[in-house]
């Protein structure tokens, strides 16, 4: 029998606000062992928290840029379980009422542009718990309780998702909208994403949908995939063998590929959920509210089919370019010029400017060269001015240093040759000097014209201008 | 006359005209302490050098001719489940035994902006739950006027030492008539704040919807100013109401001159002692000859309000008191085998019958499938308790009840009967349930016994309270505690 998968994901992801959620202590990743934590961090009695504001901002524009309902008036929940990482045996997160809740992301499911709409079903905000940490000379486990406080949310989908690259386009449209709105750091290392997945398979053209199994703490979008599509081949084989699925929760384990049980629906928690008493309601203003939905920018899967559209790009170099907001940016602002070719600029951004910041292991913001100048030389191409190679050595003068490419075309003496009379002589000389290639030539070796451009470039130190030396060879030999 | 019997009134006016030194009214105090709290047993910690030291920089203040302010200078027990930086912290449970906090309460700051001397943290109920202080792992209180009886609880320690003379003042907490209850039974002034007005962090936490830091004191005046010095907005506690408070001692004027005072007909049914309700009738109608009107209402919700709190304390407990799991501070098991099987032992034998009592019922009615039945039901019926006595005061200014059905009973007696021990706190859940302020002032004796009467006002109308209290007191001669021999 043939199935389809459907998958649902759970993504926490952890927000960038300068303190943590309860507390003014820094959120900052790779402080010393249980340094960066207060009373409230560590659980200590009489603690209390309260709400760092900014947290709910970030998650309004979350679920704004997500096509969610906001609820302007909520509250947060306190959720119980004992585990030595949680100090004060509950996580504040919210329960019946999440800030966000009803909206829908659209993902590209192919090159051609096709998208399919997700649905979110909730967008919470809740901290982050601390990190055990095994030691072979301690017997036992150490516990940093740095991370606790830390910004999550949790971002929950429907169960819309029929398969694992639909999964990992997903994830990626999530990431690039955390980037985009610039609220969360997205580096999986250090753990600022996780995931968990609920996967079931059902007979192909059902639409009542199998027994779900939950894995937990998948971390890598890769592996989303490679758990999703391990679990999906274990319910069909569970059911091509007349078995049932039973609802479990899973653990997956990258290395081995497989996924064990961890807990079955019967030994499922029950975290008596109820308000959390020490915070008040949350309220956002209506007027904060319509602030922050202004502040949506244009999100990358829009932006990128824009390009396709607009301005002619291969999805190809479309995706790259809007993997980062700041390159986009960068990009959109050469475009808005209008004095070169998009694709022309997209090749450069890409190719050799992409080359040099990775190689000098630098990003897009710390280039100095303006938009002006990238389309200038561009430019000087394009006329004639200087040859391709000659442009990569201005690039490589100017994207640190703020150099104009004139200046550069000047001081290094890069201008291309394209006077006829001027390299009439050169060809000449050229002929003289290689009577068995032009021999050669003439007797049907056509590759030998390239050996002849290539001395003629060489006599004119670089700066021939190609096109024209063939032109004059060609016609010189007839 | 010995400087520990005076009011924070008279030793503030004394320490300004130089009659005594704040080392003295503190040396004063501990030799009462060490005169009686033998017998007593209010104090579980005693911090003397500290307090010294603090007396000494008040000392220095007035030498130097600085204003000391109000409560410069003036002795403060500490109930023990209020954290104190440096000294040591059991909320009276061994799952706390050794615990010093590395941070202090926000009302400690207070007092010590206030130049406020802290003689040492005193007894209380396991995680103040309790209504006789035997709960306590530590030690029994015994009460000043009859060592035979109990203080009342959960805050027995802070009333026991300001009835005996072995504070001039103290902190408690009240989370279902802690501070009003003991006050009563030891005849002495106590005040449960309106929610919100003073801060709670710093406060282990027992039920965070309930609990209030109160004042304990002698007279009307001094209560009233350490409420003034602890109540205020704080950053540090988002349930902190963002409102201005007036210096609450300088308005006393003990007017009561067209004051409506509520007589609500639940609070003097037949669960009441008889000579208690008649000891509260006649300081009601000592009130009327003075000019107030009585006006006779009722409060039908105050039937239920017993087991709505059981609920909602006892729920918020059972998530507060989970942080104590032996992994980070406080009492651990010595032996186990593993990581549940030292979280079962640790809290087995960390906490005391009562604790594990109220974290069983709370955990049970916060479960799936009980949740609604239970806790949510109880949240409905605050709501609707909270309307009952807004339209209440619709028809008087503040309501008065007995603080307690009876006077302080017999160590012992009610230990073995939870059932019977929580019926003691039928006159007081009402008003933290409604998030209300409640003032007990003491209204005579029975049997000997000092019996309380239960001043109730609307959000934030404690100055109303403490001016009918002032009226009170002016009409018993100015006075309404006197401190026993225990010679």
């Amino acid at each position: 029998m043939k199935y389809t998968t459907v998958i649902g994901l759970e993504v926490h992801a952890e927000l960038s606000t300068k303190t943590k959620i309860y507390c003014s202590c820094k959120n900052s990743f790779g402080s010393e062992v249980n340094s960066n934590c207060c009373p409230n961090c560590t659980g200590m009695p009489g603690s209390l928290p309260t709400l760092n504001e900014k947290v709910v901002e970030y998650a309004v524009r979350m679920g704004y840029a997500t096509n969610c309902t906001i609820n302007g008036v909520c509250k947060a929940d306190r959720k119980n379980y004992f585990y030595p990482d949680l100090p004060k045996a509950y996580q504040i997160s919210q329960y019946d009422i999440p800030l966000c809740e009803h909206g829908y992301v659209d993902i590209l499911t192919d090159e051609e542009g096709t998208t399919r709409r997700i649905g979110i079903t909730r967008i919470h905000i809740e901290e982050d718990a601390g990190k055990l940490i095994h030691s072979d000379n301690f017997d036992g486990s150490l516990v940093d309780l740095n991370r606790c406080g830390v910004p999550l949310i949790e971002i929950v989908s429907e169960p819309d998702l029929r398969s694992a690259q639909e999964a990992k386009a997903y994830l990626d449209t999530i990431r690039g909208i955390l980037q985009y709105l610039d609220i969360s750091d997205c580096k999986m290392q250090e753990g600022s994403i996780r995931c968990d997945v609920n996967v079931s398979v059902m007979p192909e053209g059902s639409d009542k949908f199998g027994t779900r199994c939950e894995m937990k703490n998948v971390n890598g979008f890769s592996a989303v995939e490679r758990a999703i599509a391990y679990e999906a081949k274990r319910q069909m084989e569970v059911l091509e063998a007349g078995g049932v699925i039973a609802q479990e929760t899973r653990r997956w384990d990258d290395i081995a590929g497989k996924n064990y049980l961890l807990r079955s629906k019967e030994d499922a928690q029950d975290y008596r959920y109820f308000p959390e008493p020490d915070l008040g309601v949350i309220v956002v203003e209506e007027e904060k509210l319509e602030e922050l939905r202004r502040s949506i920018p244009e999100l990358p899967v829009h932006r990128l089919l824009r390009y396709r559209r607009e301005m002619g790009l291969p999805y190809f170099d479309a995706n790259l370019l809007c993997e980062n907001p700041d390159k986009a940016a960068y990009f959109e602002a050469c475009a808005a010029l209008g004095s070169c070719q998009p694709k022309a600029i997209s090749n450069w951004l890409l190719g050799d400017v992409s080359r040099i910041l990775n190689e000098k292991n630098r990003t897009i913001d710390d280039v100095a060269m303006t938009p002006e100048s990238l389309c200038a030389m561009i430019a000087l191409i394009d006329k004639g001015t200087i040859s391709n190679t000659a442009g990569k050595t201005v690039l490589e003068e100017i994207i640190f240093s703020g150099k104009t490419p004139d200046q550069v075309v000047e001081e290094k003496g890069l201008a291309q040759i394209s006077d006829t009379a001027a390299l009439e002589a050169i060809v000449q000389e050229v002929l003289d000097s290689n009577a068995k290639v032009v021999a050669d030539y003439k007797g049907g070796k056509s590759n030998a014209l390239g050996f002849l451009v290539g001395q003629c470039m060489r006599r004119s130190k670089g700066q021939g201008n190609p096109t024209v030396i063939r032109q004059l060879l060609e016609k010189a030999l007839g | 006359m010995n400087l520990y019997q005076h009011t924070a009134r008279e030793l503030s006016r004394m320490l300004r005209e130089k009659e005594c030194s704040a080392r003295e009214i503190l040396q004063s105090v501990f030799d009462r302490i060490d005169a009686c709290d033998e017998k007593v047993g209010a104090y579980l910690t005693l911090d003397r050098e500290g307090a010294m030291a603090a007396a000494g920089r008040v000392d220095e203040k007035i030498a130097a001719g600085e204003e000391p302010g109000p409560l410069a200078g003036i002795p403060v027990a500490v109930k023990d489940n209020i954290c104190t930086k440096g000294l040591l912290t059991t909320c009276a449970s061994r799952m706390l035994y050794n615990f010093v906090p590395p941070y202090n309460a926000t009302v400690m700051e207070k007092l010590e902006t206030a130049g406020c001397v802290v003689p040492g943290k005193v007894n209380m109920d396991e995680f103040a739950m309790g209504s006789s202080c035997e709960t306590s792992y530590f030690k029994k209180t015994h009460n000043p006027h009859d060592l035979d009886r109990v203080p009342g609880g959960s805050s027995g320690g802070s009333a026991a030492a300001v009835a005996a003379g072995e504070a001039v003042l103290s902190l408690g907490s009240d989370t279902g008539g802690s501070i009003r209850q003991p006050a009563s039974c030891c005849g002495v002034i106590g005040l449960k704040p309106t929610y919100g007005s003073v801060s709670r962090y710093g406060l282990v936490a027992f039920a965070s919807s309930l609990d209030q830091i109160g004042p304990m004191g002698r007279c009307v005046e001094d209560v009233a100013a350490l409420y003034s010095v602890i109540c205020g907005r704080d950053p540090m506690d988002a349930t902190t109401a963002r409102r201005e408070y007036p210096d609450f001692a300088s308005l006393l004027k003990g007017e009561v001159k067209g004051l409506r005072i509520g007589v609500p007909k639940e609070y003097f049914g037949p669960g009441v002692d008889p000579e208690v309700k008649d000891l509260v009738h006649q300081a009601l109608r000592e009130l009327e000859a003075a000019g107030a009107t009585l006006v006779e209402l009722s409060l039908p919700g105050t039937d239920y309000a017993l087991s709505a709190y059981y609920i909602i304390s006892s729920a918020e407990a059972s998530s507060n008191l989970a942080r104590f799991d032996g992994v980070k501070y406080g009492f651990r098991a010595e032996s186990f085998d593993g990581l549940t099987d030292m979280y079962e032992k640790t809290r087995s034998q960390g906490f005391g019958d009562e604790v594990k009592r109220r974290i069983m019922l709370g955990t049970f009615v916060l479960s799936s499938g009980y949740y609604d039945a239970y806790y949510n039901k109880a949240k409905l019926f605050q709501k609707a308790l909270r309307n009952e006595f807004s339209q209440a005061f619709q028809s008087c200014d503040i309501i008065a009840t007995p603080t307690a059905p009876g006077i302080a009973f017999r160590l012992g007696e009610n230990i073995g009967d939870p059932l019977k021990m929580y019926a003691s706190d039928v006159c007081t859940v009402a008003v933290n349930i409604a998030g209300l302020p409640g003032l007990s002032v003491p209204c005579g004796t029975s049997q000997g016994m000092p019996v309380g009467l239960q001043f109730i006002g609307p959000r934030f109308s404690e100055e109303r309270l403490f001016d009918a209290a002032y009226a009170f007191q002016n009409l018993r001669g100015g006075s309404l505690c006197t401190i026993p021999e225990l010679g």
